[in-house]
């Protein structure tokens, strides 16, 4: 599956400026690995070493939040938007 | 006519110093790493033109490292993470907080201290590094008690004598040293008191609160630590440590400097201990040992004269090793002050910074 990860401005950088970056994957969980395979340096940004989400970074798969490691295995379809965002964190 | 520069690594970015008459005058490049914490910096002098190091937080999104081949103009991150635990530690990294490169006769090591406690290694001039597995497996590592900063390993020491030497300190597990390059490690400690322990329980092997350690490149069995309480000396390698804090105001404090050229001349900030971490009676000054800590003067030509209550962060006080060297101090006011002249006076070289948690300095030929 094809999947559209969308990246915050924050880390626009880490992506060489991108704002989507095209990842492929049957579950969310593929798609990050994906990610970590294309561009690891945007992925470490996303989760860290154990393959964790970091805690204040939020993944939603077409809207609906992600978050443990079971929701990693969330099922992605051709055209999902992944989107990634910072946590509005400490006010 | 030597060109000076100096790394100033702030909560919210990056600055670079730059002198271009013999540190008469100073400049400051704009911000760089825009809102990162910049946690550790290094000038490697022993690459033409220097390589310069930052580690920086995202906060939300992990750390980064980076380095410059052309003097702070352009930074490289590696694709690949220079810093990260390998899988079987089942251990994220959480700060970078020392960058030290090695002797010159390993050329290409760069140590990395970080949180949790843990050290890293390069072989590739701090591109990428591998974790030290005989300091994470030494079987004290789960004793390591955080300190008020975090469970860090703050500082590395190396002998330019005997690369196979070396020296960490930790917040809190103390002083631990290795003479085989870092495959086995044992605390040294022997002296150094473990003042909040009850009476009769302050001489323990290891867990003292060490918060900074120097060496002076000359004489390396001479070493000086500024704890959370005491200031000690050893001159056999850290087998033992006396306290030098006698004529100090206060013997808490976090960095200790020692002069380039002079192994007796030492800098420290103390503060007042140990909760309030603030310069003692509100009167700003570094202070001066030139005998190993026998007696103590304090410093503040030229530093400011009105109520002062900025610390000085453990990374927030070096020396350049130019003759007459430079001594710099950063404090969390968001002021960078030098001397050129041994402390005797100072001169501010950057101002309304945000707070600085660590400064290295290089002159260049």
């Amino acid at each position: 599956m094809s999947a559209r990860l969308v990246v915050p401005s924050a880390l626009r950088e880490s992506a060489g400026g991108a704002r989507e970056v095209a990842v492929e994957g049957a579950t969310v969980g593929d798609v990050l690995d994906d990610l970590a395979r294309r561009m690891p340096m945007l992925e470490r940004r996303i989760r860290d070493e154990r393959g964790l989400l970091r805690p204040h970074v939020l993944v939603f798969v077409d809207g609906v939040m992600v978050r443990s490691q079971d929701d990693m295995n969330t099922p992605v379809r051709d055209g999902t938007e992944v989107h990634v965002a910072p946590a509005v964190s400490g006010g | 006519m030597a060109d000076a520069i100096v790394l100033i690594g702030t909560r919210k970015g990056l600055f670079v110093a730059r002198s271009s008459d013999d540190r008469h005058t100073w400049s400051v490049d704009p911000i760089r790493f825009t809102n990162l914490e910049v946690s550790a910096v290094a000038v490697d002098m022993r690459r033409d033109p220097p390589r310069l190091l930052a580690a920086a937080g995202f906060g939300h999104f992990g750390w980064r490292l980076a380095h410059s081949d052309d003097l702070g103009e352009t930074w490289v991150e590696p694709e690949q993470a220079p810093v990260a635990f390998p899988e079987d530690t089942d251990t994220a990294l959480l700060r970078i907080w020392q960058i030290h490169p090695a002797p010159a006769s390993q050329p290409d090591v760069v140590y990395a201290g970080v949180e949790p406690h843990a050290l890293f290694r390069s072989e590739d001039g701090g591109v990428s590094f591998e974790l030290v597995r005989g300091l994470w497996e030494h079987p004290h590592r789960t004793t390591w008690e955080p300190g008020g900063g975090g469970a860090c390993l703050h500082t590395v020491v190396t002998d330019p004598d005997d690369p196979q030497r070396l020296l960490v300190a930790m917040s809190t597990g103390g002083v631990y040293r290795s003479a085989d390059g870092g495959a086995s490690w044992a605390p040294a400690n022997w002296g150094i008191e473990a003042a909040w322990m009850p009476e009769g329980q302050r001489r323990i092997e290891y867990g003292q609160c060490v918060h900074k350690v120097a060496m002076h490149p000359s004489r390396p069995q001479r070493l000086y630590a500024q704890n959370h309480f005491g200031v000690y000396r050893s001159d056999d390698g850290a087998d033992t440590w006396e306290a030098i804090e006698s004529g100090l105001p206060s013997n808490f404090g976090f960095p200790i400097v020692v002069h380039p050229h002079r192994a007796d001349t030492i800098y420290n900030v103390p503060l007042r201990a140990d909760m309030e971490r603030i310069p003692v009676d509100g009167r700003f000054a570094v202070y001066r040992s030139e005998d190993a800590g026998n007696s103590w003067q304090a410093l503040s030509n030229g530093l400011p004269q009105d109520a002062y209550y900025a610390a000085v962060m453990r990374d927030a006080m070096c020396a350049d090793a130019a003759d007459p060297a430079g001594i710099y101090v950063g404090t969390r006011a968001g002021e960078v002050f030098a001397s050129r002249d041994d402390g005797d006076t100072w001169s501010a070289i950057a101002t309304h910074l945000p707070d600085v948690l660590t400064v290295r300095a290089a002159v260049i030929a």
